[in-house]
């Protein structure tokens, strides 16, 4: 029997190392596409695919718009405002209403955790989560696994910090769940107020200082401070942040090797990272980028797949609707 | 005998040479053999002259090297066009650009398929435009993997021209669509199949009829 991913794409958690696998070996090969001078393959023709869009998003939205359009489906954008969303309509309405005029996938991004999950269990169309509050952003961890693993050549014993504001982070997690699943290890360094209670109940090592986690990491994946998540003072200011927590060139430097650095974006220079960083040599950050395409084009070809069966099978388990 | 000739007594013989069968004279017919779950089309003596044949005949077809570019088809056709490349290059002393296509993306039932086949690489080192490439496949059955991989083709740029060499032409043809240079022709019922084994992912070079499992 051959792997597929089943239904939907809601998070890193559910799946396994197999799937996990397939989906970074599957997006190799559609590196080459966004290469050659006709950008496109006839693979999606005639599926519609609709971007639904409740939360603010430039990097992402777009990835998913191109590799939707380099695969040939036709994409819808629907962002929250300018949408009946604004006029009080439920999410499950917004999508039975999309469904209605025959759609064939719907990748999400709510600012709601769980969102995808909950909209996966009531329509028949594949859900591909975007983002779902600070749950899981399972494009955006397997992005950063392809990138490592470019480099690295593999991720298997592969030492992964991720230094920031994990509390409110959903990259955090994916990359967590990832990581840890393909046999890497994963470090998390932050002031205590950012870090999850009960995190290393993740499997993963817990680095006060900025400068430990340098020294133990092979690559760090900097994350910014989300401001607009922030209820209370979780930081004293943004430059006490930079100070204690910020990664500088003076600070790699000390660690006296090569550590690979990753951002998910959208950064906020001097802050979390400083430019001479964020442009030195050992910054990924564009290619994460690229190889973002090349991830999702691969998820939409693997959700596309064995589709007739599924439908009829959720119909079956569903029994919501 | 030589341990040589042993060896080659030992491999299996071609299916249809050595059936006894007389038509209307079954009743007197000696116990009829079952038969044989395969058999084969080209040994590895005869897979490595049939290709060098081939190589001979692009370089002719093209009248000389100039312009020329070899693109095997995932899996093997990319093994094939490997070793005809090199064999062109003993000839006359040039590596002729190669290329590698990937149809997966290309083909027309993707939408019926169950889950989504692996998807190999695509390479096309070279600028297409105003060269004469030629396709290599190991097998020529329905004719919509050539589909494909012209479609493919397009999206690189506009050849001169595109020719066609396969190994094993088996015929049941479902497009207007047939080859420049053939290997071996042989005609198979739909029941059956050609396997083509090449050294790189196989250990050794063979053509061999098979059965195809009851689905």
């Amino acid at each position: 029997m051959t792997l597929s991913l089943g239904k939907d794409l809601l998070g890193l958690e559910p799946l396994s190392a197999e799937q996990i696998r397939l989906i970074l070996d599957t997006a190799e090969p559609f590196k080459e596409i966004s290469e050659r001078a006709i950008k496109k393959v006839p693979t999606l023709r005639g599926a519609t695919v609709v971007n639904l869009f409740f939360e603010a998003s430039t990097r992402t939205r777009v990835s998913f718009e191109f590799a939707e359009k380099r695969l040939s489906a036709d994409s819808v954008n629907v962002a929250a405002s300018g949408s009946s969303v604004s006029k009080g309509e439920t999410l499950v309405d917004t999508a039975r209403n999309l469904e209605a005029m025959r759609i064939d996938m719907v990748v999400i991004r709510h600012g709601a955790s769980g969102a995808a999950r909950f909209l996966a269990d009531r329509i028949e169309s594949n859900v591909i989560n975007a983002g779902d509050g600070t749950h899981e952003h399972p494009t955006q961890g397997l992005l950063d696994m392809l990138t490592l693993r470019d480099r690295f050549k593999r991720l298997e014993g592969l030492k992964v910090c991720i230094v920031g504001d994990v509390l409110h982070s959903r990259v955090a997690r994916s990359n967590i769940w990832g990581l840890t699943k393909m046999g890497a290890e994963v470090a998390v360094c932050g002031p205590r107020s950012l870090l999850p209670n009960a995190i290393d109940e993740l499997g993963v090592t817990v680095f006060n200082r900025v400068e430990e986690a340098i020294e133990w990491a092979d690559a760090l994946n900097i994350l910014r401070l989300q401001l607009e998540r922030m209820t209370a003072g979780y930081i004293p200011s943004l430059r006490e942040y930079n100070r204690v927590f910020g990664v500088s060139r003076e600070r790699l430097e000390r660690a006296k090797r090569n550590i690979l650095i990753l951002h998910p974006g959208p950064m906020n220079r001097g802050v979390e990272i400083d430019s001479d960083v964020a442009d030195g040599p050992f910054s990924v950050i564009l290619n994460q980028v690229t190889n973002g395409v090349a991830i999702r084009m691969a998820v939409l070809y693997l959700l596309s797949g064995g589709r007739p069966e599924l439908a009829e099978a959720a119909k079956h388990a569903g029994g919501e609707r | 005998m030589s341990f040589d000739s042993l060896a080659r007594r030992s491999e299996p013989m071609l299916y249809f040479d050595t059936l006894p069968f007389t038509p209307g004279r079954a009743h007197i017919a000696p116990i009829m053999p079952a038969p044989p779950k395969q058999s084969t089309v080209l040994d590895a003596r005869a897979f490595d002259r049939t290709l060098r044949r081939m190589a001979d005949e692009i370089v002719e077809l093209n009248n000389g090297i100039e312009g020329l570019v070899i693109v095997g088809i995932q899996r093997r056709g990319v093994q094939l066009a490997a070793q005809i490349v090199s064999t062109i290059a003993e000839r006359e002393g040039v590596e002729v650009p190669q290329g590698a296509l990937d149809i997966t993306l290309y083909r027309d039932d993707l939408q019926t398929v169950g889950p989504r086949p692996l998807v190999g690489q695509t390479r096309i080192p070279v600028d297409i435009d105003g060269r004469h490439i030629i396709i290599v496949d190991d097998v020529l059955y329905t004719g919509r993997t050539i589909r494909a991989a012209l479609d493919e083709l397009a999206d690189f740029g506009r050849p001169r021209r595109i020719g066609l060499a396969v190994l094993i032409d088996r015929g049941g043809r479902e497009l207007p669509i047939q080859p420049d240079i053939v290997g071996k022709k042989i005609s198979l019922e739909a029941s059956q199949r050609v396997d083509v084994l090449v050294q790189e992912l196989d250990g050794g070079n063979a053509a061999i009829i098979a059965e195809r499992e009851a689905t």
